[in-house]
């Protein structure tokens, strides 16, 4: 008895690890995964197609396993695992950005281990080994999935950022209406890093077209409270010392009510309740006229 | 010791800023100035600082008192050429210099001065008028 306990020992001892198994059944891995991934309910297909998942997923097979065969993978800070993060943040990135939710990002991964677990479970006949096994590889799948879900974040904020500078660039134009006259359409909150900005622009287009008069539009500022006026404030303030007049326009009748409300005293700054009135004054300010061209004169002037 | 020039020009004083201001500078181009006002009789003071790209509270203060002063002695003070990143620094400062008068460049500042001692030599000559 003893002979043939001791080989199959040694040949159970020799087959059970999954470092051993797995890369062998990559097929049966690959099938069972897919068909996890494609019976979840929260499958994107409208955002990939499946060719796409599936080469996503047999991209992140083959590294995975080239690494597991090595036997240690227990510790996913190692360098043999390098690959395997790398692809798996290319992959959540990409996800990322086209727009799937943190679940769907992490079932990617988390799938995987539903897909492991029965082949494991098939291979492995000795009761302790396959806990063993199993409990290595969970680990290892809840270590990817972490992986997985801040390089999803990552990919999140990046995106935010990006779209932040935009929208600060955007909506920060500064018009030249007339010669001598600026025109700036502020569109949503002013916060400090904002009317940073804004004031920069402004000053150095004050500079540069040697403008007297700037025109500061707010109809598109959603909401004035102490510390916008704060920055309104010290916007006009700042246009003065370069020499300029600044007209405060689009003041909607609530933030009127706002601004007298919150006791902000506005009574020193030119306002002007739509863009038009300013740029009548403003038309004022440097003694020019509008006047509507009459055609009988014209006549009589030709003659 | 380094002295900023000052110009006389007509009834105008010209002053260009032509480097850093450090503080001792600026003290005594304050006291040169009142004494150049005093003794010109001059009617406005023109202060080109294009060319300063550091000011402190200090800085500031002291183009408050030159502004100040001068209207003591019946002249009017015209800064010009601030450079926007100094204006936002006076701004953040708490120094909105509300006593003195700005223009964007020197041509603009002197149509200003020019149009100020008009109005207020205007009010005398209309005063003057009136009783013959």
């Amino acid at each position: 008895m003893s002979i043939y306990n001791f080989f199959q020992i040694k040949f159970f001892a020799m087959k059970s690890t999954a470092s051993q198994i797995l890369p062998k059944k990559q097929n049966e891995i690959l099938d069972l995964w897919m068909k996890q991934q494609l019976k979840d309910e929260g499958l994107r297909d409208d955002l990939m197609t499946n060719d796409d998942l599936k080469r996503d997923s047999i991209e992140l097979l083959t590294v995975l396993l080239a690494v597991i065969k090595k036997d240690d993978f227990s510790n996913v800070e190692s360098a043999e695992f390098d690959k395997v993060n790398e692809v798996l943040a290319g992959i959540s990135m990409s996800r990322a950005k086209n727009g799937f939710s943190p679940r769907e990002t992490a079932y990617f991964v988390l799938s995987l281990k539903e897909a492991v677990i029965p082949v494991l479970e098939k291979n492995i006949t000795d009761a302790r080994s396959l806990y063993s096994e199993t409990a290595k590889f969970n680990k290892l799948i809840d270590s990817l999935g972490l992986v997985t879900i801040e390089t999803y974040i990552k990919g999140r904020e990046e995106v935010i950022l990006r779209q932040t500078a935009e929208i600060s660039e955007i909506s920060t134009p500064v018009i030249q209406v007339w010669d001598g006259i600026l025109a700036l359409p502020i569109i949503g909150t002013l916060d400090s890093a904002r009317t940073q900005v804004v004031m920069e622009s402004l000053l150095l287009k004050i500079v540069e077209t040697e403008s007297t008069i700037a025109i500061l539009d707010i109809s598109g500022v959603p909401a004035v409270d102490s510390l916008v006026a704060q920055h309104l404030i010290k916007t006009v303030a700042a246009t003065r010392l370069m020499g300029a007049e600044c007209i405060i326009s689009g003041i909607r009748p609530e933030i009127a009510q706002t601004i007298v409300h919150l006791g902000i005293d506005l009574s020193n700054i030119n306002t002007k309740a739509s863009l038009a009135h300013a740029l009548r004054t403003a038309f004022n300010m440097l003694k020019l006229e509008v006047r509507k061209v009459n055609s009988s004169n014209k006549i009589t002037a030709g003659v | 010791m380094d002295r900023i020039p000052i110009l006389k020009m007509g009834d105008f004083l010209l002053v260009t800023v032509q480097v850093d201001l450090y503080d001792r500078l600026a003290v005594g181009l304050e006291s040169d100035l009142v004494n150049m006002i005093n003794k010109h009789n001059a009617r406005g003071v023109l202060i080109d600082i294009s060319a300063v790209s550091i000011v402190d509270s200090f800085m500031g203060r002291i183009l408050g008192n030159i502004a100040q002063m001068s209207k003591i002695l019946d002249a009017h003070t015209v800064v010009v050429g601030m450079q926007p990143a100094v204006a936002i620094t006076l701004i953040e400062l708490g120094l909105p210099m509300t006593g003195v008068h700005t223009a964007l460049n020197v041509e603009k500042g002197m149509e200003l001065l020019k149009e100020k001692i008009k109005a207020s030599n205007g009010i005398i000559s209309e005063e003057d008028d009136s009783p013959e």
